[in-house]
């Protein structure tokens, strides 16, 4: 077994770049791409806090005078901007962008054992074209008219008109899709990458099935991403056409808007809620996918024990990936679509129950008497599986069409989607964070901080979204940017401004998780190489990892990658490249 | 009792690649029998199959992309009273259909050459493959003309739009095939093979061929 004769060879090849531009900006080295990625993630998630920050606001104090909002107080097509932009780089530029490109690009070449994605170059391209896309609707704030009030997912004839619809669908409008396009683009190149490297770059004896689950979460991720974003490209080139060549794909015929007709005959609206929806529904799970990969991987560290039932939590992956192509319909039971269509989309939906109920099962059964340690990154692991039920417990109401035609519309939905897809991705993310920083960045994070960045967000998140389920089937309508001039929704206002008040705590305890990350980058305690006692192939390298990541030395996979608490051994874990002879050494 | 986790060992030996592992001369399994040219070996730390890898996983993008758009086209074609009239494709189009089909034969058969380390007659057909390429787009382009001079213009009909969409999404993605056969044909690579390139480039084109026959089809049955 060679595995170590990789000497000169390999170290030609990977030469570390030397120049700042060629080393930090233009990098195509996956470490500092996957960075890249994460603090673009970082501002737009800023970004997007913001902007929900000013909806709440609004809701609650319809009359007050706000910053950022030209000319101070807010109007319905402002309010209803922020609610697009908000879902647009929420859902993009953070869900799609943090778990996938942040930390798949980190860390799936070094827990496989690869010196560096399959196509580098291509790597760097995905992501100055994601850069690209944040920038084109980072822009759509100030073109003339402002930012598109279409809603994220950008509904025709709304969005197929131009500036009659309203003052921010003309140029505000053709920025979304130029951006969405882009981030389409970068995405479907960085899937493919994905992909390639999983299927080729893998170390000798690291089998699919001894693969860490995040590794698996990645890779049904990318599938899902390179077989979704194609679609969600093909229509936003259509609604182009629609809106600047004049032609009738989505738009009907005999339209008056604001007292004009409009010349287009013909089109089908519908059809782009298809094309909207055959992407949109499986970006629900490449936004929550590499969540759950994070959670199975950091439960096991901590709970000192294998995940339970490993090949089920990879399975149930990829059903819940594959089952994620045929329920999309769910999103349109109230648009007039059969009731026979509405059934088969119902019973595909709540069967997507099955997976989702094994993987919270499994995730149960690897905490079930284990030696726990609440670290941070456990907190918030353990809150993504609690947020991940509850966001999901609601899925299966809204399943059911005569449930959904009454619930549709209101901030039911809203919370059901912000708990399950939003604040669980998030807590994913958070996850992830606080146990690969040292790995990452040689540092470690402040525990007692992380606890109490924890707490507030973990009691914060129940408090802004259990409420809203109320609301929503109170009658509750979303999207509406003034509910205290509707006299019905009048007692609802004191539960939203509790919501409201609970969400400006939660954002402002974000600030403790900044401090926090840029405190400990700087001056945080030196990382060993494998602080959390980890069994995974990252752990094994230097922290933060050397540019072809293993140092010339790239390890053989004896084992499945979560050997905690073997009987027998003396350490508590098994590293994956340790070989048996040397952990008989090791046993007792 | 080191049993308990040393009974499951199996190490893939041909997982190593041509740059990175020391067995860079055991994987003749790699690339799928089209790796001719595999003299070098590789300096990158890429194995040769990984660009078939990647280039198949692409054009299933790729086919997504497109097949979005045949389903959009389907269902726009079947919406009643909307005012959708049949479209007459330009008869250049069997024209353009035949000169692609052949332009796949004679990549075929240029890479039987390199096969057989005919480079001469390799350049030879591989060329011929790019013009017949670059004749294809020039008639696409000529049917556009046509189709002006006819009055059908991209927001005349839904189904002129669609053929419009159609050809220049096609025709985009075989211009960049022009392009990737040129390249293969001025600069050798170190990198990526010879063998393994043309081999990409192939399904490339094989498959941006078999595409448009199916386009046609739907052009001409399903109008």
């Amino acid at each position: 077994m060679s595995s170590h004769a990789h000497g000169a060879h390999a170290a030609h090849a990977m030469e570390a770049p030397t120049g700042f531009i060629r080393k930090y900006i233009f990098s195509v080295d996956h470490k500092v791409i996957g960075i890249q990625y994460f603090l673009l993630a970082l501002t737009a998630v800023l970004v997007g806090i913001v902007l929900s920050v000013l909806m709440r606001l609004h809701l609650v104090w319809p009359n007050m005078h706000l910053p950022f909002v030209p000319g101070g107080l807010m109007t319905q097509e402002q309010y209803l901007s922020l609610v697009t932009m908000h879902g647009t780089i929420m859902v993009f530029f953070v869900l799609t962008t943090a778990p996938q490109g942040g930390f798949g690009n980190y860390f799936l070449p070094i827990q496989i054992g690869a010196p560096d994605m399959a196509f580098p170059r291509l790597n760097m391209l995905s992501f100055w074209v994601t850069f690209l896309a944040f920038i084109a609707i980072l822009a759509a704030f100030v073109v003339p008219g402002g930012a598109p009030i279409s809603g994220w997912t950008g509904y025709t004839p709304l969005s197929g008109l131009g500036e009659v619809t309203g003052p921010g669908e003309g140029w505000g409008q053709t920025m979304w899709i130029i951006s969405i396009s882009l981030f389409c683009l970068a995405s479907l190149l960085g899937a493919l990458n994905f992909i390639a490297t999983l299927i080729d770059m893998r170390a000798p004896g690291m089998s699919l099935f001894r693969m860490p689950l995040t590794c698996w979460g990645w890779f049904v991720t990318a599938i899902l991403g390179l077989l979704a974003f194609g679609v969600l490209l093909a229509g936003g080139i259509l609604l182009l056409l629609d809106r600047s060549a004049g032609t009738s794909f989505f738009i009907p015929a005999g339209l008056v808007v604001n007292d004009q007709i409009q010349n287009h005959s013909g089109g089908s609206p519908l059809l782009w809620q298809h094309l909207f929806w055959f992407f949109g529904h499986p970006e629900v799970y490449i936004a929550i996918l590499p969540g759950m990969g994070v959670a199975s991987h950091v439960l096991s560290t901590f709970a000192r024990k294998p995940v339970f039932g490993y090949r089920a939590m990879a399975m149930a992956m990829c059903a819940i990936g594959f089952l994620g192509f045929m329920v999309w319909g769910h999103h349109m039971f109230v648009s007039g679509m059969s009731p026979y269509s509405g059934f088969a989309f119902s019973v595909l939906t709540m069967s997507i129950g099955v997976p989702s109920a094994i993987k919270t099962f499994n995730w149960l059964g690897t905490l079930w008497g284990g030696k726990i340690q609440f670290t941070t990154p456990m907190l918030f692991a353990i809150g993504f599986v609690s947020l991940f039920v509850s966001g999901g417990l609601s899925g299966l109401f809204l399943a059911q069409p005569a449930v959904d035609n009454l619930l549709h519309a209101t901030y039911y939905v809203v919370a059901h989607f912000h708990l399950v897809m939003g604040v669980a991705a998030i807590f994913g993310i958070f996850a992830a964070t606080y146990f690969w920083f040292p790995k990452m960045f040689g540092r470690m994070m402040n525990e007692p901080l992380g606890k109490v960045h924890f707490w507030f967000t973990f009691i914060g998140a129940y408090c802004i979204f259990m409420p809203m389920h109320w609301v929503g089937i109170a009658g509750g309508i979303r999207r509406y940017a003034d509910a205290s001039a509707v006299a019905y929704l009048q007692p609802l206002q004191p539960v939203h401004q509790f919501m409201s008040i609970a969400a400006f705590i939660t954002a402002a305890a974000q600030i403790l998780f900044l401090i926090n990350f840029f405190w400990s980058l700087k001056s945080g305690p030196k990382a060993s190489k494998n602080p959390w006692n980890a069994t995974t192939l990252e752990w094994i390298t230097d922290s933060p990892p050397p540019h072809d990541n293993f140092g010339g030395h790239f390890p053989s996979v004896y084992r499945g990658p979560y050997d905690f608490s073997v009987p027998g051994v003396k350490e508590d874990f098994v590293p994956q490249n340790l070989t048996p002879q040397e952990v008989a050494r090791e046993t007792e | 009792m080191p049993g308990i986790v040393t009974d499951d060992i199996e190490i893939k030996v041909r997982t190593p690649s041509g740059g990175r592992g020391g067995s860079s001369s055991g994987n003749s399994d790699d690339g799928a029998g089209g790796s001719g040219g595999d003299g070098s070996g590789g300096s990158g730390s890429v194995p040769q199959r990984t660009y078939i890898t990647g280039m198949t996983v692409g054009l299933g993008g790729i086919l997504m992309f497109f097949m979005a758009l045949v389903s959009a086209y389907i269902v726009r074609k079947d919406i009643p009273n909307s005012g959708w009239h049949p479209l007459a494709v330009p008869r250049i189009l069997w024209l353009n259909t035949a000169v692609l089909i052949a332009s796949s034969f004679t990549l075929s058969h240029a890479r039987k050459l390199l096969k057989s380390n005919d480079q001469q007659g390799f350049r030879h057909w591989w060329s011929v493959t790019t013009i017949l390429g670059v004749f294809f787009l020039a008639g696409q382009i000529i049917a556009w003309q046509q189709l002006r001079a006819a009055g059908l213009f991209l927001a005349t009909n839904p189904s002129s739009s669609f053929f419009y969409v159609f050809t220049a999404a096609h025709g985009l993605h075989l211009l960049g095939g022009v392009l990737a056969l040129t390249w293969i044909l001025f600069r050798p690579t170190h990198r990526l093979t010879q063998g393994t390139a043309t081999e990409v480039a192939a399904m490339y084109w094989h498959f941006m061929d078999g595409l448009w026959v199916f386009l046609f089809l739907l052009f001409l049955l399903g109008r």
